[in-house]
Parts: C-alpha cells; structure tokens; sequence
C-alpha cells in the first residue's frame, strides 16, 4: 500500500507538517522550540521517504516508477500524473536531503518568526519535491511557480539589509520567465491535446513550432539555472536570503532549471535543440568565463560562490546540450555534487557569518589557528568546488568536458579553461579567509564548529568524497533512463515529421 | 400567449421582498438598518435557493421573448446573488462605524441585483436595456451613500453623468440596429444577421455603440475613466459590491449579445474586444503601479482583470465562454476576501485607504496578513492557489482559439502585475509594524474571508466541479 501513493506521501508531507506547525499556540519561545522540532521531524520522515523510494528504484527500468495517475481538472484534461525515473529520483533524494540540513542550520540563526520560517520552508520542500515528480506539464508549472512564493517570503522576510530588492527582482525575474513556459505548454495542449508530459514525448511537433517553444521553455529554465545574461538575480538573491535560503536556492532551486531542459526542451523539441546546441554552448562558454572573472573580484563570500554557481551552471548546460550520454550523465552528476558542495559553502558562510556578522572576505584572515576543524570542513568543499580528482565536483566537470570534447573542441578547451579561474577564486578566498595573518582580533576569537554545525558538514563533506571515489553510486542510478533520453533524442531526431518535408538528421540541421 | 412566469419568480420575489423591507425600513426608520441589512441577506439567498431549483435545462422563454431562463443565465444569476449576499454581509457593520446606517443600503442592492438578473436573462435588446438601467440607477446612488462626504458626492455624480452617456450610446446603438434590421429581438436578429449575404454596415454601426457602452460598464479601457475616482470616492463597502458584482453581470450580458444576436457578426465585434482586451490588460498592470490609495489600486487591479476576462471573450467559442465564467468567479470570491480585509483596516475610529497602512500587519494580526498574502499572490496568479487556474482558462482558451499575440502580452501583464500585488506583501511583511488597527472584526466579515481563502487555497484540490458547471453554462449559450 505504501508504493502505491508514495510520492503524494513524499510531496505533502512536508504540507501537512507545516500545517501543524500553523496550529501551534503557545508564548513565543514554546511556539520557536515546538516548530523547529515539528518541522525538524518532518523533513526527516521526508527524507526516509525519499530514501526508501530511492532503495526500491528499479535502475533498470527505464520507464516511470511509482507512477499516480487521476482526474484533476477535468475540464482540461490535465491529469494529476506523478512518477520518477532515473533523471528526477536524485533530485528528490536531495531536496528531502537539504531541507533537514536547512532547517538545522536556521536553528539559531533565525531568531524572530521562527514559526513562519519553518512552514515557509516546509511548503518550500513540498514544491520542491512535486517540481521534480510531476509528469504533467501544467501539474509541473504548478509546483514550479509555486516555489516562488515561500523563496519570496524567505528571502524577503528574514532576508539581509537589501532583502526587498532581491526578493522582489528574485520573484519577477523567475516570474517573466515562467509565464512565456506556460503559454508555451497551453500551444502544445492546443496542438496535442494533453499535457501529459510521456504523451507529449510520443507526438511529434513541427520543427518550425518547436523553436518557438523551444525559445519559451528556454526562458524560463535558463532564468532559473541561471545562465549568462539572465544571472544578476541569483548574487542578489544569495547575498541577501539567510543561509538556508541560500543552500536551497544553490542546492534544489537552479536544479530546477537543469530538469526541466532535461524533461522538456530534449524529449519535446529535439529538432529545436540540436538547431540551439550551439548558442546555448556558447552562452554557457561565456557564463563559465565571464562569471569565473566577476567571481575574482568579488569582496563578499556569499557573491563570489553565488558567482561560481553560474559558472558551475555553466558546465551544466553545455553538458545537456551536448545531448550526448556522457554528457547528460555529468551534467546530472554536476547538479547533484553542486547542490551538496555549494550548499555546503553556504553553510560555511553561515558558520563564520553567525559569529562576526560580516561577509567580507577582509574581515577574516588566519581562522585556521583557531577554527581548526572548521577550516578542514571548509577546504573539502572548496577543493570539490574546484573540481579536484576525488571529490563529486571532479566527475562532473570531467564527463562533461569529455562529451564536449567529441562535439567541439573550441568550445571544450574554452569551458577547460573555466577550471582554472575556478581554482583561482576558490583558492584565493580560502587563502584569504582561513590562512593570512590575523589582522582583526574579533576574527581570531571566533570559536570553533559548534556540535551542531559539525554533524550539519560532515555527512555533506562525507557525501562529496565518497561521490568522488565512487561515481557509480549516481551513474547506476541515471545511466539506463539518460540512455533511453538519448536514444529517443536521436529517434525523434530523425524522425520524418511529415510527409514532404526532407528527413531532418542531426548534421543536415545543424548550421 | 398564456403568461408564463414561473422562469421569473426569483426575480419577482426579490422585487416582493425589497419592496416589503422598503415598507419595514419606513417605518422603523434607521434603527432598522440591521434587520433590513440581514433581512435583505436572507432575501438574496432564498433566491438563490429558487434559482437553483428552477428548471433551467430547455431555455424556457417568457413575456412574449423578453426573458429567457437558461442555464447559463442560471449559473451567472447563482454568481451575482453570492457576491451579493457577501457585500451585504461585510456592509453592516461598516455603516454603523461609518455612521451612515440608513436602511435604504441594502433595499438598492437588491434592487441593483434584480436589474441585473434581468440583465443576464434578457432576450430582447429592450429588457436588456431595462435591466440596465435598473441596476445603474441603484448604483448610482449607491456611489454618493455617504452624502456628508465631498469624495463620495464626486463620485456619485461622476458615475451618473458618465454612466448616462453610456447608457445613451447604448441606446442610439440599439436604435440603429432596430433601424436597420427592423427587429429588437435576440433570435429574430441572430436569423436576419446569418441569412444576410453581406454585413449590413449601420448594424455594425450600431453594434459599436452597443458595446461603448457595455464596456463602460465592464470598465474596460477606453472606457475606465470613472473606476478609480468612483472606487475611491464612494464609501468602502460599495466598492466592494461595485467590485465584486455588477461585472459579473455587465460580462454576463456582454456575452450573451455578442454570441446570440451578434454571432454572425464576430469576425467583426473580435476586432473591438480584442482592442479592448488588450488595452485593458496594459493600463490596468501600468497605471496600477503608481497607486498610493488601495481602493484606487484595487480599481485598476480590476480593470486589468476585465481585461483578461475579455480575452476568454475574443477566444470566440465555448472554452473561452466557460474561462470567462470561471474567472469571473473566482476573481469574485478573492475580491470579497480583499475587501474583508480593506474593511478593517480602521485606526483611532478612521477608516484606512492608504497601501502604507497596511505596514507590518504581519506583526499586528498575523493571520489577516497571511489571508491577505494568500489572496495577492492569488490574483497575481500565482499557483496553487485559485487565482492561476482563472488565468489558466482564459489563456488555454486564448491560446487554442490561435490568438497567440493576445495571450504573451496577457502573462507580460500579469508580470507588471504581480509587481504591484507583490508591494502589498511587501508592505504587510518587510515594513516595520506601526500601531495595530482597531479590535472590529465582525463575524460576518470573517465569515466571508473564511469563505474566500478556503475557497482560493482549496481550489486546486477538487477543481472538477466548478468546471464542470462552467461548461454546462457555455454550451447552453452556443
């Protein structure tokens, strides 16, 4: 009885916690302590839900599993549809991984409407896991523009000195997106009848169509990635949301926008796809070395890794585009190390940012003498950032520097290239903060990781080594379903539209 | 002709139970005011309960063709008498507060809710202006209520010398196409005009003025300039029934006119709608951005709404006809909800009408705050909540009916718009808290917001139903 609904479980769960969490009365240190517990607990049964989804996943089935199926609106024809294969399990396992660590993180930091914060983020998590199940287009929308509204509030509520800014550029900028999506996915409901997204995947578009979707859903995902020239969001917003705002914008949030290239732009519009491979590589060329130099002089810890993440991003892209097996493969596997390492970075801001109050990179200096263990959590996940051979990051970057390779080699060496500035900013911050002389005495009176944020670093730290020793842990998991992906993208590629137009394949397209 | 009026009986009881309470009221003078108010309610709903139980499946006619019962107008009649009930019930206590508790309050708005259940029935260009007038004349002088106040004098006159013009367009409009087509019935019109070999010139002409004059009433942009001035003007609690109830009704007849009699025409009317629509949405979402005044936000916000209910109207067929009708809905029960909360923002025995005095209710009454939140999210259509499935409709609608330019500029809009729902957020939860507003929350009101977030958030849950009826209504018309 569990399979049957056990991604309505997983998905609103975390609602039905924050609803609780909504009835607790009380003065207002009862209401604080009972909602972190309350919201704590939540996220965790959330989480052995998603572990033990991931446990029972068949890798070797490539279609959908744990499939749900039943009438919504009816008048429409949409469908609540709900199911994983091996492209969105991870993502779940890690949103339901995340939240936890999050909620843990906010645990002293945040200090006024603590109710609030946890149902925010508890319905938060709720989006987050229905964004990656749904397997209807509009029942996906749903949940991905539904995202928005507790990010708003985190961001804007609890959020830093410009927090109403960045919310507000945050909100609009995803928004303006998103909306071009959905008149798109309302043009194939008009064309095809469903929204049903494995339906849509067996009918074929025609290619001069495709590329206006194309251009929609681009839109809104690559807003959401971010990608070069669509990112000055994501600075602003992770300067500005509190620490956990910030983990799960870099971990879950820009996840998203990779998805959903990978749900919708490769199985529906493979015709529009291989026709912008090359301008989404090149814009990811430019993000990964525009963004790496822009992250070299940044003076704000949290701006130089918002900085690194559309790098990161960058990489992501140029990998799905290259619509290749490996590529894809490297693009997921930098998603998931990215979601842990740069989440994880953000958690270290947070450590250092609880005691001085301050996110400038010159007001630290030589912590390493007395934040020992702190400074060894911290150069793991800045090493992984870099990309160093045994950690997550390394994988990734190298699956996906290889797929390009085979598609491109200016555009492979460019995006190599991209690794060593990433070693630069990342090296030269860690050197700045953690070692150098001790110029400010505050700074060196900080004290060491606390119980708290030591268990919260540790399993991440664990997680980005062991992903670096042993790939296979996500590959077994993704590599049938990315196989089919593929397999289908060069099928529907070569598949006669209609009849009279010339077979479009892969290299006649290409300009 | 054996008189039939049993199709009539909502409408006749209605008009039996105003002119009774208008007898209660004269005699008891305004001490009375409270009774008649929720005498007035228990009215309205038994009409609904009547509306429900009248047989509405085979489009019964009556009064020689004047009225004709179908279930669309069923559907849009249940629409109007909830929005009124609503605005009655968050008007009493106001009027006491307000000190301008006279017992002729809620007499008008059933009067105004019979002209526009004549509205949404008529079959004949003639009843459809009776009803009309019935209602705007109610409505006007429910604009000036307040008569100590200079603002809502204003906007009692502005909204009458206006409204007259209107009115007057419409009729000259209705005199063309009588002159050229020599018939004011529905049906005899819809005949002429499909067996017409060319389009008769001076019934366009005609039709142009016809719908000046309901997009007057609609509040669609050229036509808008009364709203803001007559929202802010007039005392809040009619401009919550002005929000929430006369469109549904204007959009009611405005559909019915263009698909009955004018259905031959379309090709050329969609042209203007389009217009209409599309200038609504643009200076609803830009000018709604300036805003100080909440009510005058609101009043663009509903200009800007019209506009996207229009566009289920330029789609042209039965989906666009039922968008239409579910938007109206839903966008109804969130301004109800809206209004709940504008109604008591009161401080030191003031009524508030600045977006800035809404600071840090978060911190004062968090749970109006949340329900506020829920409910501009809402109308910035933001899923889940219900506010998006509207939107949804009225673009699938637009969308499948090819109009592809209409719709992108239709979510551009929405984007402008999100901006200025967003800034009430903004102000409730980001702004520093000032004092807490007067201890007044009658049960009626919270009822009502109750109703209205229940209704926004749970939407998304059991959505089947509603749709269901909503295209019942629309093919009913086609």
């Amino acid at each position: 009885m569990v399979e049957f609904s056990l991604l309505s479980i997983m998905t609103f769960l975390p609602l039905a916690g924050a609803l609780i969490i909504l009835m607790i009365r009380g003065d207002e240190g009862t209401v604080a302590r009972n909602s972190k517990y309350m919201a704590l607990y939540t996220s965790l049964f959330t989480l052995a839900f998603a572990v033990y989804m991931v446990i029972k996943f068949n890798p070797n089935f490539v279609g959908f599993q744990f499939v749900e199926h039943s009438g919504w609106l009816y008048g429409v024809g949409v469908n609540y549809h709900m199911g994983v294969d091996g492209i969105s399990v991870l993502f779940i396992l890690l949103s339901a991984f995340l939240t936890p660590i999050c909620i843990l993180a906010s645990w002293s930091s945040i200090k006024t409407r603590v109710k609030e914060f946890m149902v925010a983020f508890l319905v938060l998590e709720t989006f987050m896991i229905g964004t990656f199940c749904a397997l209807d287009a509009i029942l996906f929308y749903v949940f991905f523009e539904g995202v928005l509204i507790p990010m708003f509030l985190i961001i804007g509520v609890w959020g830093g000195v410009r927090r109403v800014y960045a919310s507000y550029k945050f909100f609009l900028f995803t928004l303006l997106g998103s909306v071009l999506m959905l008149v798109a996915m309302l043009t194939l409901y008009a064309q095809a009848g469903t929204t049903d997204i494995p339906s849509l995947m067996m009918n074929p578009i025609a290619p001069d169509l495709q590329k206006w979707l194309w251009i929609a859903f681009f839109a809104s995902f690559a807003v959401k990635m971010p990608m070069w020239p669509v990112h000055t969001w994501l600075p602003d917003a992770h300067v500005e949301a509190p620490t956990a705002g910030s983990v799960i914008l870099a971990g879950v949030l820009l996840k998203m926008g990779g998805y959903g290239f990978l749900r919708f732009s490769l199985p529906l519009f493979p015709d529009a796809t291989a026709f912008f491979a090359d301008f989404v590589f090149w814009l990811s060329v430019i993000a990964i070395i525009y963004t790496s130099l822009v992250a070299l002089v940044q003076t704000d810890m949290k701006k130089l890794i918002a900085y690194s993440s559309v790098a990161h991003m960058g990489y992501v892209t140029l990998g799905i585009f290259t619509a290749t097996v490996e590529g894809i493969e490297g693009a997921i596997y930098q998603m998931i190390s990215h979601g842990l390492i740069s989440g994880a970075l953000f958690l270290c801001v947070g450590v250092v940012y609880d005691r001085l109050h301050t996110r400038e990179i010159a007001r630290y200096g030589g912590i390493v003498k007395n934040m020992p263990k702190y400074a060894t959590v911290f150069m793991i996940f800045m090493l992984g950032s870099v990309g160093l051979p045994g950690t997550s990051g390394f994988v990734g970057e190298f699956l996906v520097l290889l797929a390009a390779f085979k598609v491109d080699t200016l555009i492979a060496v460019l995006a190599a290239s991209g690794l060593v500035l990433g070693a630069t900013y990342m090296l030269v911050l860690y050197r700045k903060v953690v070692f150098g002389p001790t110029e400010h005495s505050d700074a060196a009176s900080m004290s060491d990781l606390n119980k708290r944020e030591f268990f919260l670093l540790v399993p991440l730290a664990a997680l980005v080594i062991y992903f670096g020793f042993y790939p296979k842990a996500i590959t077994s998991i993704i590599e049938p379903s990315v196989q089919n992906l593929v397999a289908q993208y060069e099928q529907n590629l070569s598949r006669p539209l209609e009849p009279g137009l010339p077979d479009i394949n892969n290299k006649g397209y290409l300009p | 002709m054996i008189l039939n009026l049993i199709p009539l009986l909502p409408e006749i009881f209605l008009c039996i139970c105003a002119m009774g309470l208008l007898i209660v009221g004269v005699s008891f003078g305004n001490e009375s005011t409270k009774v008649v108010s929720w005498f007035s309610a228990l009215a309205v709903f038994i009409t609904l309960v009547i509306v429900l139980l009248t047989p509405s499946g085979n489009n019964v006619l009556s009064l020689n063709g004047f009225f004709k019962l179908d279930v669309y107008a069923s559907i849009f009649k249940a629409i109007i008498l909830i929005g009124a009930i609503f605005s009655i019930a968050l008007s009493v206590r106001y009027l006491i507060l307000q000190g301008i508790a006279r017992f002729e309050y809620p007499i008008l708005i059933l009067l105004s809710v019979v002209g526009m259940m004549i509205m949404v029935s008529a079959n004949n260009l003639l009843s459809l202006y009776v009803g009309l007038e019935l209602q705007s004349l109610a409505l006007y002088v429910l604009a000036a209520f307040n008569r100590n106040s200079l603002r809502s004098s204003e906007a009692g006159v502005k909204y009458f010398v206006l409204g007259a013009l209107s009115s007057g367009l419409l009729l000259f409009g209705i005199s063309l196409v009588y002159g050229f087509t020599g018939s004011i019935d529905f049906a005899v019109l819809d005949k002429s005009l499909w067996a017409a070999e060319s389009v008769n010139f001076g019934v366009i002409f005609g039709l142009v003025f016809i719908l000046s004059g309901l997009a007057f009433k609609v509040s669609a942009v050229p036509f808008h300039m009364w709203t803001p001035d007559v929202y802010q003007g007039a005392p809040a609690s009619v401009t919550a029934f002005f929000a929430m109830v006369p469109k549904v009704a204007a959009i009611g007849l405005l559909m019915r006119l263009l698909f009955e009699p004018f259905g031959a025409l379309m090709e050329q009317w969609e042209q203007i709608v389009y217009f209409l629509s599309a200038a609504s949405m643009i200076v609803g979402a830009f000018a709604a951005l300036a805003q100080e005044n909440i009510k005058r936000m609101l009043a663009y916000s509903s200009i800007g709404n019209m506009g996207y209910a229009l566009m289920g109207v330029v789609a042209g067929n039965e989906y666009g006809v039922a968008a239409v009708i579910l938007y109206i809905f839903i966008y109804m029960m969130m301004t109800a909800g809206v209004f709940a909360v504008v109604l008591t923002m009161r401080r030191h025995e003031h009524q508030l009408e600045k977006i800035s005095d809404l600071s840090g209710l978060s911190k004062n009454s968090p749970w109006l705050a949340y329900c506020m939140a829920i409910l501009m999210f809402s109308l910035a259509g933001i899923p889940p909540f219900a506010g998006f499935f509207g939107k949804l409709s009225v673009f699938a609608a637009t969308v499948d009916a090819g109009y592809y330019f209409l719709a992108i500029l239709g979510v551009l809009t929405s984007v402008i718009g999100a901006f200025y729902y967003l800034r009430i957020i903004k102000v409730m939860f980001f702004d520093e808290a000032e004092d807490s507003y007067d201890p007044v929350f009658p049960m009626a009101r919270k009822v009502v917001l109750t109703i209205s977030i229940l209704f926004v958030v749970c939407f998304a849950l059991k959505p089947g139903i509603i749709y269901v009826i909503t295209e019942t209504a629309a093919e009913s018309l086609f």
